[in-house]
Formats: C-alpha cells, structure tokens, sequence
C-alpha cells in the first residue's frame, strides 16, 4: 500500500512535469550539454560536483519526507496540501535536477498509447423494425424501469419477444395489448399479466397508448438485436483501458528502477572524472590550489568585514524570516485545498458538471437548515435505483481518466459499494435492511465557535454554492476551495450587496439605513454582518 | 484629615480577638504551600533515579511529541443517515406537544427536539390548563440522559430478559387467578382515562386485583374532605385570576400546594390594572416562596393556623368560636373576615393544613363566599393517593395476603416513614416487582425490577381536570431496554395491542367525539369544556350552593375540632422545595445546583428556624473567610424518630416555636457520590402528616452550605429594587414613587439620564431588544432559570464550586428581606443615619433582616447596556455591543482577564474557572456521551479561562429573524422570544423589539413603573424593571 502511495506520487510528478514549462527544459538541456562541452574545466567539475551533492541531499531528504508525508496518509486517510504551488515548486527542482543527467525518460512519456476504444456500429438483424429508432425510443420510454439484460422495476427485456413466444406462448399482439394497457389486462385476469403483476410488487406499468404497433416493433426490434456490441465493446476497452493502467503502473516502476541507477552511475562516473582530472593535473603540475589562493580577499571575508553590510543583510534576513514565519503560521489551521481520500469515490463532476444535477437537490437541507446536509442515501437511490453502472462516456474513458484510474468498471464498482452501504440487493431489487452507513470524511470543518448558516446564505441571500465552494461541477475529487477564515468571511460581507429585493423583511430596515448611509444598495456589513455576536454564540 | 471610617468585609473582622481574621490580615494563603511534601524528604530525592539530564530529556521528548502531534489536523468523520426520517432536517428543531405526569407534576409541555433528541421543555401555550412548565419540568428533559438510569430489566439486581420477567409474571398471574391472594398494585397517581380503563380491565379479568395510589407528598386530607362533601376523589381548583382577595392558609399555592400551576393566574392578578390588583394574606409558618409574595404575611405555628382558620368561620358565620390566640391574630382574623366579608365572591379562601377538618372548613368558607375563583364543578384529578389504603396495603402484606406486588411511578422504601415495615412486608410477597428508571430504596428489596421509560419516550394521557385532557407522545424511542408500565400490563394481560393503539381506542371511544385523534395528538391538548361553559360553570356553582343540616353540623364540629388543636413543644412543618418536589429527579444536578428560592441554597435542604428558636438553642449561622456560608447542625426527634446532624438555616419570618424542613434528599442508593446531599424528612411524615411535634436538640460542629447569595437585606438602597403601594401608586404622581436618579453636574442636583459620558448611537434602525421584568408578576419560582440552563448549555459546577462563589447561572433571582418590617422602613431609616458612628451601627443593624420581613425576588441577568461598563475595559474587545441592543460576548477571543466581570455594575458575568465539560472532576452530566446529548447544537459549550454570561438568547432572536427572511415577511410581535420569557408563564418576563411601536415592550416601557437597575450609573440597560406595587390596604 505505501508503494502504491509512493508510485501515485511519482505519477503526480510526471503530470506536474509534463505541464512544466518547455522553454525551460530547453535552457536546461543547453545547459547541460554546455557543461557537457566544458567538461574539462576544472573548476566546473568542482562546482558541478557540488551541486551533485547538493541535489542529492536535497532529493534524498525529500524522499523521506514525502515517504512520511504518505505514511501520515494512510494513517489519517487525508491528502493535506497546503502551499501546494510551493511544494510544486519544490518538484520541479527536483527535476531540474533529474533531467540534468537524464533525457531518455521523455521518450517514456511521449510513448502513451491512447487505447482505441472499439467503435461498432451495432449490425441489426432483425426483419421486422428498426433497432435504431427501437433504440431510441426504448431509451425515452422504456429505460426508467427496464434494462435489456437484468431485473430493474420490470423485468429485463432481451429478446422478450422470443423468451414470451418460447416460454409462454404468448405472441406479440399480447405485447401490443400489454404495452398498451397493462392495467386492463391485468383487471380482465390475464393469467400471466397477472403472474407479472404480483412478480413485481404489484408495480404498475405505465399505459403506452400512444406508441403504435410500428413503433412497439422497433423497441421489440432492439430488445431482439444480438446482445449490443457496444456492451462489448465497452468492456473490451475498459480491459485494454485497465492494462494500459497497469502496464503505466509498471513503467512507472522501471522509470524509477532506471532513474536511480544512472543516477547511481552518473554519480559515480562524476567522481570516477574527477579524480581522474586531478590526476592529469597533477600529473602537468598544475597545483589546483594556487587557483584558489592567488585569489585577493574572497567576497564572503569582504563582506563579513563590512558592518553596514552585515546589518543591513540581517535584518534584511530578520524582516525576511519574520515574514515567512507569519506567512506559515497563518496557514495553520486552514485546510484549503484539503483533498481526503472518501469511503466511496463519489465524483462531483459527473454529478453536478456532467449530469448537471441541481445542488440543492442532494444538499436540500441547505435551503433551510444551518447545514447544508450530507444527503442520506436514500437520495442516492432515488437515481441509483436504475443507475447500475456508469457509462458516462460513450466514447469510453479519455486518457486523463484512464490515467487516473478512472474507468467506467472503476465507478461502477463504486456504485456497488452504494449498494453494500445502503442494502441494496441488486438481484431482486429489494432492500435487505442490512446497511452501514458511509463515513464520509467532512471537508468543510468550521470551527464549533464559528456559527455559520447555509439557509442565510443560499434562500436568503441567493448566493450560488460556487462562490464559496469554488468549481465543484468540475472537481472529481471534493476539496476545499475558499481557505473558510474569518478574513474570508468579513471581507465577503464587506463587498456583497445583500439581496433585499422582493423581502417585506428588509423593507423598513431598507429604507432607514439607505438614507443613513445615502446608498441605494447594502452590503452585508452596513446590516451589521461585522457584529462578533452575529456569528459566535 | 484623618478618616475615623472603619471599612469591613465580615462582621467577624470587627472583632480584634478573632484568630482567623488576624491571620488572614497577615497571611494571604493561610494554607501552606504543599512544596515541603515533595522536595522536604532528601533521601526520597536523593535515592530517585531521575537526574536532571533525564528530566530535560523528557521535558524534550514531550514538547516535541506535543508539536509534531499538533501538525496534523484531526479526520472528521460525518455519516449521515441511511434512509432520513420524514420531518427531520439536520440543524432544524422539531417540536412536539407531550404531557408530563409523573405522579408529582402534571402538566402539558412542548418538547424541542434536535436531529431526534429532546434538548428543552416549553410551556404548551394551546393549554389552557396546566400548560406551564416549573422549574423541575424543565429539568425533566435532563432525567431523560441520566446516566445512572437502568438500562434494561433486573432479577434481584442481576440483569435479566424481558422474557424471564413476562413468563415469571404471567405464570404468576395464572396462578393467582381465582385464588384469594391479591394482585396489588401500588402506584403513583396517573390522572389518566387510559390507564384507569386498563387497570379496570385488569381488574375485570383478575377480580382480585387491588390497586392503590400513593402520593410520595399526600393530599389525602383536602381529598377526603372534597369527596365528603361532593361525593368525588379530586381537588377543587382554583382560578387566582379571578380572586381580589387571596387568604391563605399555609397553602404555597405558588410553589406545590395541591400539585400547583396556580402562579400564573395568581400574577395576572397581580399587576396592578387600572388601580387594582388582589390583595393577597397568608397565614404561615414556614417562609413559603407564596409566603414571601404575600401582601400580609402572619407567621403562625401550625396549631394555630387551625385555630386562627376556626376563628374566621366564626366570624363569617357570626357564631362564636372560642380560641385562646393572641390579640394581634385575633386583630388580623378581624381584619381578614371584614375584607372577606366586603369582597364577597371575589374572595377565595386556600389551605394547605394537612386536615381534613381544616379542608372542610375552607370549602364551606368558600360557598359561603360564592366565590368565583373557587371551582368544585371541574376538579383536579392530579392527587389520587390514599393514605388508608397504602397502610392497609402494608398489613395485609404482612399476613400474606398480597400474592403479587406490582409498582410503578413510586419509591415507598424512600418515602414511606415506615420504610422498615413495608422492607418487611414485602419479604411476605411472592412476587414483588417495580417500574423504575434508576436504582433506588425499593428496587434494592424487591425481586424484579422493570426498566421503566422516561416520559419522553413513553405514550400516555392525563386529564389534568375535569374535561381538559392531554396526550402525551415519545419524543424519542426508547434510549435503554425499557418498557413502560402499561405496556407490560397489556402484554401479562396477553393482549396484542400496543399502548398507543389502546390509548387511541380510550380516546376515540371516550373522548374525543366528532374531533380528530390526529389534530389532537398535535395540539397535545383537548378540551371538552370550550371557554364559554367554563365562565358558564361559575354562575352554576354560585347557584347550586346549599347545605343539609346534617352537613351544618358536622361542619360545626369540625370548626371546634380546628378551635381546640392543642400542641406542646415545637411544631415541624414538612415542605417541598420547587427545586427537588418529592425527590423523584434527585440525581438531576440542574436541580440539585438550583438556589431554593427563598434561602437560595443549593445542593442541601436544611432545617429552617426563626432567629429567636435560634438563640435560644444556640445555633448560627456564619459567613467563614473564603466567603461561604457554615450553620450549626442539631439533632431532631419526632415521635421516636431521631435525624442527627440536620443542618440549621435561620430563616426570617419563621413563626416561633416552629421548624420546618424539605422532603425531596435525602437518598442514597443509585446516586452519584455527589448527588447524595441532605437528610430524608420523609422519615418524619408520620400518618402522612406535614406537621409534627418534634425536640431539637444542638449537635456539635458546622454545616457547609453551598449559598448563592449572602447579603440577605438591601440595607435602604431603595434604588435596585423599587417599591410602593396600591395607594401611594394610586394617588401620587410617579415621580414621587418611581423617582430618577438624581446625579451632581455643575453642582446642581440633575437626572441621572441627561449626563452622558458617552455619545449615543442611533438605535432606531433595525431590532432593538429590550426586556421587561415585573417585580409584581414574578413569583420567584425559577422556571426562568433552569429553562437558561438548558438552552444555554451552563454547565453545573458543583457544590463546592457554588461555595466558592463560582455558580455558572446566567440568571439569577435575588432574594431580598427587609431590615425592619417594611423596605420602605428600610429606606427611612437610612436616610435618618446622622453622622459616622449612627451610620456605622445602623448598616450593622440594617444587615440582619427583620423577623416577619417583607421579600422581593429580583431576576438579575446580564443588562445588555447600551453604555457597557464592561466593553471598556476588555483589553481584546472580547465583549462589544450590537445595533440590536445585546451585549456580544465572542469565547473565542476572551483571554480571561476578568476585568469586564469587575466592571459589571450588576456582576452578571461569570468566570469558566474550570473544563466543564469532559471532565470527571464534574461528574454531572457533561462528562459522559449520554448527558451531553441534553447540549443545545446553536450555542457553543465554552472551555475555561473565559467569561460567559446572558446573551439574550442571540441564538434564539436570530433563528426569528432568518425564518422571517426566508419567507420575506416582516417580524410580528411575539415572534422574539429568550428561554426565559418563554419559560415565564406569569407574564414577568417580557422580551421584543422597541422599535416595533406596536409591541408589548414597548408599551410596559412607557409605562410609570418603569425603571433601570442602578440608573444613576448611567449605563443605559436594556433590561427594565417595574416597579413592586404591595396591596397593602388594610381596609
């Protein structure tokens, strides 16, 4: 598990890497071959070796800081990041550092295969209908309580035409009548309508009179089409899409095994050159020390003998440290960006982004509540119950996600895990009432002594959730957006109008502190939002 | 110019040869400092194989683990519910209309629940009658989160399965059918139709069942004497509201005289309209909470209350009743029965004299009166207990007569003075049984114990009185392995029905007629009387008043009965306090850390005495140097029964010759250590009987008491509480009465509200909170201040903390008695002080309070000033003022320094000297899971090291104001509410918006009676007071 931490990490790098910026690597590959050119300067390849010794501390040290910074993971299952442009920064040090021995690993990361996903227009072989206009319609009508292949509200409906000829003899004019009317038949005690009926907690089918025999011959036409090949093919490309994943895994693992052994050897052959040059130097006579000592006072002598200098540099260096030291104090305790690993990969985009799913209708309690409501799973079944499986992208899933690991099998396992959690037996559609409930890990942490109301906020003032909660219909994983300080808060009241329109609450107050101030809007603030007492009780 | 001033804190510092008082004046830590214990013994140090290096190491060690764990932030884990309940949306409170009726307190109350779990009681304003909730109801929610309850059943103290016990009883039961053995029930009174149809049942189907009713506290003399004389086994009520004239006899009507809820009735009455209000005399002789607000309080020893209540028939029946009283009761007698006379049917007579020849008297008084407030048409059901039949009980257990013994709602080897009788008889049951929530003096000698429900999670109905009835509902289900008593008898009784169905079936069936069960169970209450026939059932008892000769007669014996009471030595007069009523929520530390009203101590109950019995005896009362309050203990005896080391409180207004002392402490068994405080009077109640001949005798040493508040008099500063009389009120402009504080500008004499120091602020834009108390309204009952405990999360501190001063009440209410007879006494007499010296002996005298003094109960909590003292001094602007008028108080930024707590004119604000919470030291109730699920989830639990106090309940004004925004509307009057006026159902409190014209402050704030506490400080509160107006027109 700590590997696996170790090489998710490694893959992050990479991704940082691979947006870093061009120019740079350019500057730093001439570089490299200009020091490549002056290899025989002497005092180069002390400095060089210096440098060696310096990157090598520092990418140790931060091996075993981050290999901390994991275990500290797994134990508090939470990936904190704070400074994260610093720490980025950090990286590409590291980088610069690698790719000052290695050009070969770019030949890696152009290598990404994107898999194709197989794309087969689906062969109809049906006589009668059209399965692509079934397709259609059956996805308008039918889809909410029938799938092709399993039990759902009604039962599946693959090849049912054939399955009730076979089985029960009934020919397609009962569909018809069926379609048309199920209650009906069911009320005249048509046997197997009846049997239907009760198979299905006696739920009602919908009445189709509109659709004609053509079209119910369509639908029947795609229910009849061979088990679809997009099924297929989707699970052909989720495979090829998991190898990819695992292969890049194991890339990941030779990269690395590779990376340190030339970094091994270069390390060594540095040294190996070195010595070696001493050698012919010796070996002409050149005293490599003179250099140093014909030298006049070197500059750190000069400037030590300057006390101006060194005043001004130390509290240039006080002012300096106090600044940052301030600066990292200030961020204890503010968890913005803060990205924890959830029981159940839950994914905002697809919810919110792809599927635009109205906020408020998981988080309704935000419309009257202080909270704003993890919703109770059974508002995840309210869709869950016909969503199974993800098949968000057609196409199948893009390299980003594949990447990541983000398969459609990837969030159909998570959906099962709503299943686990909430006792959803799959099979026949019934809840076990053996559940457990999920713990999630809470993002948004404010302060006990911190009252915050979402209701206020979200019915009264009308503010969107993205004001506060940053770009959630993008976000795959939920992370903090605003840093949720005091500062944060107050300035917000500072600068936003409160929304008083259409409020006979505000109506008076309205009036009397718009002629007070002389404005015509008012913010939070002139209302009295900067009160202590408003927010802590 | 040398100052001959002595300044002192104590009496005792006056005294030169006072060893405690010289060394304290030396010494600041009178206790060594304990250093000596640990550095003084050199050879321990010395053989220690702890150096110096491995000290630093340690110290080391820890600081650096103690940083690198604060690095990382703590995971919150939040889960929310699998498939939500309807109606519950996290964050927002549900409320549900209950009933409470646990055999001591009746009444109907609305619940708050948050996310499932009861945190407050509020009174039930659709009821109209026993819809307020006292101070023990409110602490009811609390019990339900004791963490001493049991959590499921028990076989001789062993835990055990419902189904040992159902097959045990039922088995029983079957053998027992038929067999002359009885099946007994012993319980507490349910005032309700659905139990009484199920015990009917039960009855019906085991023809030898018995069931009796047992009250812990009885009224079984006012019973008897009711149902002699209208053939029913209830209580007359009584409409206060109605009374112009109140005479009392040893009724505390206002505290629990016949299972009370009378103050709020009693305070409409009282508020002084258009120049009237009622006058109110009592007849006493213990100082009683009624007492304390009497207009004309006499002190009389027991026996002469019945005398003196002989007298006045006598005199309303212009027969001649001969008692030996002295002259001034005769006087008072004469007085009383002129005015009875004059008032007519606005006069009510009341009694509280455990006799039923007394209770038959004052019956007879009041159809004689045709009193309006007096109503035997409707009685109260709430006291069912009869005293005859529990001792008959008792003995037919002794002789084996008793084949099962069934309890619920009672704790007979607590309550009973004859505990050791019923420990023995029950040994003769075959099989003995109790419902119970705790571990108690009963369920220790008996063999099953059923885990009983709270109220809270139980299903049940009362009909308070005659035609008003009240459903009570769960408001959660049941927290432990619990079921209630009438459940478990339909299932011995081998019926499939659910309680809830059968209640529903009674109602349906009985009650409700063409009315809906749902719209029911919603208001909690139902009524079949509307209000027009209960103006209507006033004119029909006035009318129907008639009495037979034989009646006449009986009554005359009777009175002369009352006339010849005779009594030798001291008389005892046994009490319940409103904090502890019969001891059933002892283990309720809300209730145990509540200031008694009148001697506002806490965590004890104590004999009260007169000050002259006092000296007699030799007993004190004294303040010792941290500032608590130590008495004397003495040793009582009554009738073979002795108590030893009862500790002594000396009341004023104590009638000579008379002790008195509270049931309700007393227990042991299933308490926490700290929750075992005080003796158990019931020990004393023989015959069930509240008063008792009894010797006293003085023991050695000192009681600690934990007392609230020390001062007992005002010594003349007529300015904090302010009173006058109906005449002067009447008559005099209210200047001369209610007088603005006159301070010196320029050296000349100016009100005290034209000098400002400070710039005002524009405060007409927007709410502005303002309060309103009324000195005349409030009885002292403390409903207010349990009901701030529970909605501002106070923590309780414990007896030794209130010692020490350190009570966490938000709320106070001052009790004040004055030095000479009257206040206003008070205030002549200090104005009359010429010189140093007269000045100096007189606030000496003015210290002691009088020995009938007047009271005044003063609710005191945080001002609100508008001009704070205290946001001044904050050094970190911890505490700052609002537009609304609250005075802000952010934990978070308070650093302690305590200076605002120093600069409160009114010393409102409290210091958080320890962590209350999760803290075994204070092993109440918010140290453990259970009991912090009591904790409002809208107000912060604060840590130590802050200062806390009133915030006007700004969780509450804000929760109004948002809803009002939400639904775009403006804010209606009424709609601002704070714990405590809403637990005020006497109309003392009164909380809104001033700059809402139309509201009800701002009507009580234009009104004379107006005034703010300390107005010459000039902090401009926005807490007013009114002004005490006393009924003292003898005519």
């Amino acid at each position: 598990m700590l590997f696996q931490r170790f090489l998710d990490f490694y893959k992050s790098i990479f991704l940082i890497f691979k947006s870093y910026n061009l120019t740079l690597f350019r500057i730093i590959i001439n570089y490299k071959l200009s020091i490549v050119k002056d290899f025989q300067n002497k005092v180069n390849v002390v400095f060089l070796t210096s440098i060696l010794k310096t990157v090598m501390i520092l990418f140790f040290a931060r091996m075993v800081k981050l290999s901390c910074q994991n275990f500290d993971r797994n134990i508090f299952n939470m990936k904190k990041v704070p400074y994260r442009a610093q720490i980025s920064n950090i990286f590409g040090i590291q980088f610069v550092a690698l790719l000052l021995f290695t050009n070969f690993i770019l030949a890696q990361d152009s290598a990404t295969s994107e898999p194709e996903a197989a794309q087969s227009t689906s062969e109809v072989t049906v006589a009668e209908g059209d399965a692509v206009k079934g397709k259609q319609l059956f996805n308008q009508n039918c889809a909410a309580c029938h799938a092709l292949n399993r039990k759902m509200t009604g039962p599946a409906l693959a090849n049912v035409e054939t399955r009730l000829l076979e089985d029960e003899g009934l020919d397609k004019e009962w569909l018809y009548a069926w379609i048309k009317n199920s209650q009906g038949m069911i009320s005249s005690g048509d046997a197997y309508a009846v049997k239907i009926y009760n198979e299905y907690n006696e739920a009602a089918m919908t009445a189709f009179p509109t659709l004609s025999n053509g079209d119910i011959d369509n639908i029947l036409a795609y229910t009849a089409a061979t088990p679809p090949a997009p099924v297929q093919a989707v699970v052909a490309a989720g495979e090829t899409a998991g190898g990819a994943s695992n292969s890049s895994g194991i890339t990941n693992e030779v990269i690395l095994g590779a990376l340190l052994l030339v970094f091994a050897l270069l390390v060594m052959m540095l040294i190996l050159v070195n010595i070696t040059l001493r050698r012919i130097a010796e070996a002409n006579g050149i005293a490599v020390e003179k250099a140093k000592a014909e030298k006049g006072l070197p500059i750190w002598k000069a400037f030590a003998q300057n006390q101006f200098l060194v005043l001004v540099f130390s509290i240039f260096l006080l002012l300096s440290g106090a600044y940052y030291a301030y600066g990292w104090m200030m961020q204890v305790g503010v968890d913005q960006g803060y990205e924890p690993i959830q029981p159940i990969h839950y994914s905002h985009k697809i919810h919110a982004g792809d599927n635009k799913i109205e906020c408020k209708y998981c988080h309704s309690s935000a419309r009257v509540s202080k909270h704003s409501g993890i919703p109770a799973l059974n508002v995840c079944m309210n869709c869950h119950k016909s969503i199974y499986e993800y098949k968000g992208n057609p196409e199948g899933p893009t390299s980003d996600d594949l990447a990541n690991g983000y398969t459609n099998e990837f969030y159909t396992g998570e959906i099962k895990k709503l299943y686990q959690a909430v006792g959803w037996d799959e099979e026949n559609q019934k809840y076990t009432g053996d559940s457990k409930p999920v713990e999630w890990v809470r993002i948004h942490n404010l302060p006990d002594l911190a009252y915050f109301n979402h209701s206020q906020h979200v019915s009264v003032a009308g503010i969107e959730c993205q004001t506060c909660h940053g770009p959630v219909e993008e976000m795959e994983i939920m992370y903090q957006f605003a840093p949720l300080t005091m500062g944060w808060c107050i300035n917000c009241h500072r600068e936003t109008n409160v929304n008083i329109e259409d409020n006979a609450y505000y109506e008076k107050i309205h009036k009397a502190l718009s002629e007070k101030y002389g404005v015509e809007k008012l913010t939070a603030a002139q209302l009295g939002g900067l009160e202590c007492g408003k927010c802590h009780y | 110019m040398a100052s001959n001033k002595i300044y002192w804190k104590n009496e005792a510092e006056l005294n030169p040869n006072d060893s405690i008082v010289q060394k304290l004046k030396q010494n600041e830590f009178p206790e060594e400092i304990p250093v000596d214990e640990f550095l003084g013994d050199k050879k321990t140090l010395s053989d220690s194989s702890t150096n110096r290096r491995d000290f630093l190491k340690y110290v080391g060690f820890s600081t650096a683990a103690a940083s690198l764990a604060a690095c990382e932030g703590p995971v919150i884990k939040s889960i929310p519910y699998v498939v939500q309940p309807e109606r519950i949306v996290p964050g927002v409170a549900n409320y549900y209309a209950t009933t409470i009726a646990n055999g001591f307190d009746f009444a109907s109350i609305l619940i708050k629940t948050r996310e499932g779990r009861p945190i407050k009681v509020e009174n039930n304003k659709d009821a109209h009658i026993g819809g307020n909730a006292n101070a023990r109801i409110q602490a009811s929610v609390l019990s339900l989160y004791d963490s001493t309850r049991i959590q499921g059943p028990l076989s001789n103290g062993e835990p055990a399965e419902w189904d040992l016990l159902d097959a045990t009883v039922k088995a029983k039961l079957a053998a027992l059918k038929n067999s002359d053995k009885q099946i007994a029930f012993l319980t507490q009174t349910y005032a309700s139709p659905s139990t009484s149809r199920l015990i009917n049942d039960f009855s019906a189907e085991y023809p030898n069942t018995n069931h009796v009713t047992y009250d812990a506290i009885s009224a079984d003399a006012a019973l008897t004497a009711f149902e002699a004389k209208y053939g029913e086994r209830a209580l007359a009520d009584y409409d206060l509201e109605k009374a112009e004239l109140i005479v009392s006899f040893n009724a505390d009507f206002l505290g629990d005289w016949q299972g009370g809820g009378y103050d709020s009735g009693y305070s409409k009455g009282r508020v002084p309209k258009k120049g009237k209000m009622s006058r109110h005399v009592h007849f006493e002789a213990n100082m009683s909470l009624t007492g304390a607000n009497a207009d004309k309080r006499i002190p009389l020893a027991p026996s002469d209350q019945k005398k003196a209540l002989a007298a006045l028939y006598g005199k309303l029946n212009n027969s001649n009743v001969g008692t030996d009283l002295n002259e001034e009761v005769i006087n008072a007698i004469d007085q009383v029965a002129a005015q009875l006379k004059k008032a007519g049917s606005n006069a009510v007579v009341v009694s509280g004299i455990d006799d039923v020849n007394a209770q038959m008297v004052v019956l007879a008084i009041n159809e004689m009166l045709t009193s309006s407030a007096f109503d035997a048409e409707a009685p109260k059901y709430i006291r069912q207990g009869n005293t005859k039949a529990v001792d008959q009980l008792i003995a037919d257990m002794n002789t084996g007569k008793v084949g099962m013994l069934i309890m619920d709602g009672v704790n007979p080897m607590y309550t009973l003075p004859n505990a050791a009788d019923f420990a023995e008889a029950v040994q003769k049951v075959d099989l003995s049984l109790a419902f119970s929530t705790n571990w108690n003096e009963t369920t220790e000698v008996i063999q099953f114990t059923a885990a009983s429900n709270h109220y809270l999670e139980s299903w049940g109905d009362a009909q308070i009185k005659k035609g008003h009835y009240s459903l009570m509902q769960p408001t959660i289900k049941e927290l432990f392995d619990t079921r209630q008593f009438q459940q478990a008898i339909l299932t011995w009784m081998g019926s499939e029905l659910s309680y809830y169905d059968y209640i529903k079936e009674t109602w349906t069936t009985d009650i409700l007629g063409e009315s809906g069960w749902n719209k029911a169970l919603h208001d909690g209450v139902f009524s079949t009387i509307s209000d027009a026939a209960m103006q209507n059932s006033d004119m029909v008892m006035s009318q129907g008043e008639s009495q037979n000769t034989e009646g006449t007669t009986s009554l005359m014996a009777a009175v002369q009965g009352l006339a010849k009471t005779s009594s030798e030595g001291m008389e005892l007069t046994l009490y319940s306090k409103v904090g502890m009523g019969d001891g059933q929520q002892a283990n309720n530390p809300w209730l145990q850390e509540f200031p008694d009203p009148i001697t506002r101590v806490a965590w004890d109950n104590y004999l009260t005495i007169s000050k002259a019995d006092a000296n007699t005896l030799g007993l004190v009362n004294e303040n010792v140097a941290n500032g608590g309050l130590d008495g004397s203990l003495v040793k009582i005896t009554v009738n073979g029964v002795v108590i030893d080391n009862v500790p002594v409180i000396i009341q004023p207004g104590q009638a000579k010759n008379t002790i008195g002392l509270s049931f309700g402490y007393g227990r042991s068994v299933g308490m926490k250590d700290e929750m075992q405080t005080g003796v158990n009077a019931y020990a004393l109640y023989n015959n069930f009987n509240a008063t008792q001949a009894v010797s006293v005798e003085k023991s050695s040493g000192m009681h600690e008491f934990a007392c609230h508040q020390l001062q007992n008099t005002l010594m003349g500063r007529g300015d904090i509480i302010k009173e006058t009389t109906l005449e002067i009120f009447n008559t005099k402009d209210h200047h001369e009465w209610n007088p603005v504080p006159e301070v010196s500008l320029n050296h000349q004499e100016v009100p005290a509200t034209s000098v400002d120091l400070w710039d005002s602020f524009d405060r007409s834009i927007g709410h502005h909170f303002n309060m309103s108390i009324d000195l005349n309204a409030c009885t002292g009952c403390g409903a207010c201040v349990i009901a701030c405990h529970a909605e501002n999360n106070v923590p309780v501190v414990g007896k030794q903390e209130v010692r020490k001063s350190r009570d966490m009440h938000w709320l106070r209410i001052d009790r004040y008695y004055s030095s000479e007879d009257t206040f206003e006494g008070d205030n002549i007499k200090k104005d009359e002080f010429s010189g140093p010296l007269e000045s100096k002996t007189g606030f000496e005298e003015m210290e002691r309070a009088a020995e009938n003094p007047q009271i005044a109960f003063q609710p005191v909590m945080c001002q609100h000033c508008n001009h704070a003292p205290c946001e001044t001094v904050c050094p970190v602007a911890a505490t700052s003022h609002s537009r609304q008028g609250q005075n802000h108080m952010a934990y978070n930024r308070c650093v302690g320094t305590r200076y605002c707590a120093n600069n409160c004119p009114y010393k409102v604000r409290r210091f958080n000297w320890f962590l209350y919470n999760n803290n075994d030291e204070f092993d109440f109730h918010m140290n453990n899971d259970l009991g912090k699920m009591v904790i409002n989830p809208d107000v912060t639990v604060r840590s130590r090291g802050v200062i806390e106090k009133c915030s006007l309940c700004i969780q509450m004004t804000q929760k109004t104001i948002l809803d009002a925004k939400r639904e775009g509307r403006a804010i209606e009057d009424g709609e601002f509410q704070t714990a405590c006026s809403n637990a005020c159902s006497n109309g003392a409190i009164v909380f809104g918006d001033i700059n809402d014209e139309k509201s009800q402050v701002v009507a009580l704030k234009e009104e004379d009676r107006m005034y703010h506490l300390l107005e010459s400080v000039g902090t401009k509160p926005n807490v007013f007071y009114h002004v005490k107006v006393r009924n003292t027109n003898e005519a």
